[in-house]
């Protein structure tokens, strides 16, 4: 758990950096739980027309025997099959995804963060043995995740995987946080002018951070930090109190927001 | 300079929509080529949305608009970079003439550590049994309760039986089949674990084969014991042994003796050569879990010197196979 990263920051050849969610140890084991589920489903569901087959073929004469002890052979190479290769060719025909992963919203992939190959999935499902022992508890493979840092089992270690989560992030509009005609900075459009030229990118990029979050912090660390960014911002341009009389230190902070993100352009 | 937030999400959306809905169209259809023009399109679109990912960075930094553009340019990088070793078409019979003998010469050594180890745990099986023969039931698994009996007895028995070729022998031999790739694929992934249980495991196999054969020999029944072992043990034996030897090139991997590479790297390396090795094992047991259920257990004393001969001739050709099969001339002249 030392040193565990949430996020795989990956940085691409033309010098773009993003970065992708790693999935919780907890959402795998839900993922994992869906799956074996899945597989026992589908064992059993075999076993069933195995055992309809067999009993409808040891009615025929001279064969009926032959057919089934075939039966019964075949019933165990089944379940074999759909244990061993359920993982395999999910993850290989839905890029990386399983019944459980699909339901979770997580996938698995290069841990560079590149699309999986066939060789990496069938590694990584194979490990599976490993990773599930003693027994089916999965031991080596909890501790695996909960020791390294991107959260990796053996499996994903030696296939060079990891399991992310895919999160649907619905596009955002600064006008839902920046109310049109709340602005009373606007009627200095020259100190407006002077606050764009003096404040820096990052700063910028603090202000919009603080508006876009402001619901996720307790009130008194939303009232410390808006009060030590209007200080901040009131050294770099320094409007007449006509125009601040009576305004919060957050709205303050919103109406330098609303001036850098609204009315300035590129 | 800050960036107008507004404006530039409402003139770049269509393009993070476009190709937003080209990502989930390949989703959804898998193993999707797309035509020349689409993929010059797609490669503008990803190129178009990772430019605005950096201009977000630099000059707005809004969180929520950031992070919405590095799913799609995640994707978009994903799919774009993909490796390509998939698109590779899968050719069994060079596979089986050249690939996977190849890869088991290529890592000579660890079949012979492997193939030692094995020797080791027989001759451990062997000694111990010379030490204290009493303590025979302790060393064999409760699993084979066939061979805590005296082999003498035990032949008797099975000389007399009459062998039915459908009674149950599909079942066996699957079972046979499943539990000896289970172990050998334990074999191989517990490499993992710096070698230490894959070699357990080989030792394990070899102990109960050194037990075994020299309980049957101490009591004259070396021809049953070769006629029962050798025409199924002869490809079964070798199969556990490639787990090992992959177990033990992924040891290998873990060390990292004689390389600055990285763990990622070292893995990366091997992969191909361990699906090969383990692919070709599975193959074996296969072969080795049909002949074990319908040949070796026919104990029928007339018919031995067929088994025998199967055997080793099986044993042969499975050696020719794997030093030989797709050498270049020139390495073959040599070894000549």
């Amino acid at each position: 758990m030392l040193g565990r990263t949430t996020t795989l920051e990956v940085r691409t050849a033309e010098g773009v950096s993003f970065k992708i969610p790693i999935a919780s140890p907890c959402s795998r084991c839900l993922a994992l739980a869906v799956d074996l589920g899945m597989i026992m489903g589908l064992t059993i569901l075999a076993t069933f027309v195995l055992n309809i087959l067999q009993s409808m073929a040891s009615a025929l004469p001279g064969i009926g025997r032959i057919l089934v002890d075939f039966g019964q052979g075949t019933a165990i190479i089944v379940q074999f099959i759909i244990a061993t290769f359920y993982g395999i060719v999910l993850e290989w025909l839905w890029s990386g995804q399983t019944l459980g992963k699909r339901l979770l919203r997580l996938r698995v992939i290069d841990e560079r963060g590149l699309s999986l190959s066939f060789k990496q999935i069938a590694i990584r499902n194979i490990f599976r043995l490993l990773d599930m022992l003693p027994s089916t508890f999965y031991l080596i493979g909890g501790t695996s995740c909960l020791f390294t840092a991107k959260c990796q089992r053996t499996g994903d270690i030696a296939a060079g995987t990891l399991v992310i989560r895919e999160v649907n992030v619905p596009i955002p509009s600064c006008s839902e946080l920046l109310e049109e005609g709340e602005n009373s900075f606007a009627s200095a459009p020259h100190l407006e002018a002077r606050l764009r030229q003096r404040i820096s990118p990052e700063e910028a990029r603090i202000a919009l951070d603080a508006i876009t979050r402001r619901d996720e912090l307790k009130p008194e660390s939303r009232l410390l930090l808006f009060a030590r960014l209007a200080d901040h911002f009131r050294t770099l341009s320094e409007f007449p109190d006509e125009i601040t009389v009576g305004l919060s230190d957050e709205q303050y902070v919103r109406n330098v927001v609303d001036t850098l993100f609204r009315r300035a352009s590129i | 300079m800050i960036l107008d937030l507004d404006k530039f999400i409402a003139k770049e959306q269509p393009y993070w929509d476009e190709l937003s809905a080209l990502l989930q169209n390949y989703d959804e259809s898998g193993d999707y080529q797309q035509p020349l023009e689409e993929a010059k399109r797609f490669y503008y679109l990803y190129q178009r949305t990772s430019a605005d990912l950096v201009k977000l960075n630099t000059f707005a930094g809004e969180v929520e608009t950031t992070r919405y553009i590095e799913r799609i340019v995640a994707k978009a990088y994903s799919r774009l970079h993909e490796s390509g070793a998939g698109k590779v078409p899968f050719r069994p019979l060079q596979w089986l003439r050249r690939t996977f003998p190849a890869t088991v010469r290529r890592h000579w050594r660890a079949f012979i550590i492997s193939s030692g180890a094995f020797l080791v745990g027989a001759s451990f099986g062997v000694g111990a049994l010379a030490v204290d023969y009493d303590q025979k039931n302790q060393f064999i698994p409760p699993q084979f309760p066939h061979l805590r009996e005296k082999p003498s007895k035990r032949v008797e028995r099975e000389e007399k039986q009459d062998f039915d070729a459908f009674q149950g022998r599909h079942a066996f031999s699957s079972q046979l089949m499943t539990h000896n790739a289970k172990v050998t694929a334990l074999a191989m992934v517990s490499g993992f674990l710096w070698g230490i249980f894959t070699l357990a495991i080989i030792l394990d196999n070899g102990k109960l084969l050194g037990l075994v054969s020299y309980d049957y020999l101490l009591d004259g029944q070396g021809e049953f014991l070769t006629a029962w072992l050798l025409p199924h043990g002869s490809v079964e034996i070798p199969a556990i042994l490639l787990g090992g030897q992959a177990g033990l090139v992924i040891a290998h991997t873990m060390f990292g003796w004689g390389t600055n590479l990285r763990l990622r790297q070292r893995f990366a390396r091997v992969r191909g050569d361990l699906l090969t090795l383990i692919a070709g094992a599975s193959l074996m047991l296969i072969w080795a879990g049909i002949v074990e259920s319908f040949l070796s257990q026919y104990h029928a004393p007339n018919f031995y010197p067929w088994k025998i001969g199967f055997g080793a001739l099986q044993l042969t050709s499975l050696i020719l196979y794997l030093a030989l099969s797709g050498r270049k001339k020139s390495q073959t002249r040599l070894v000549a």
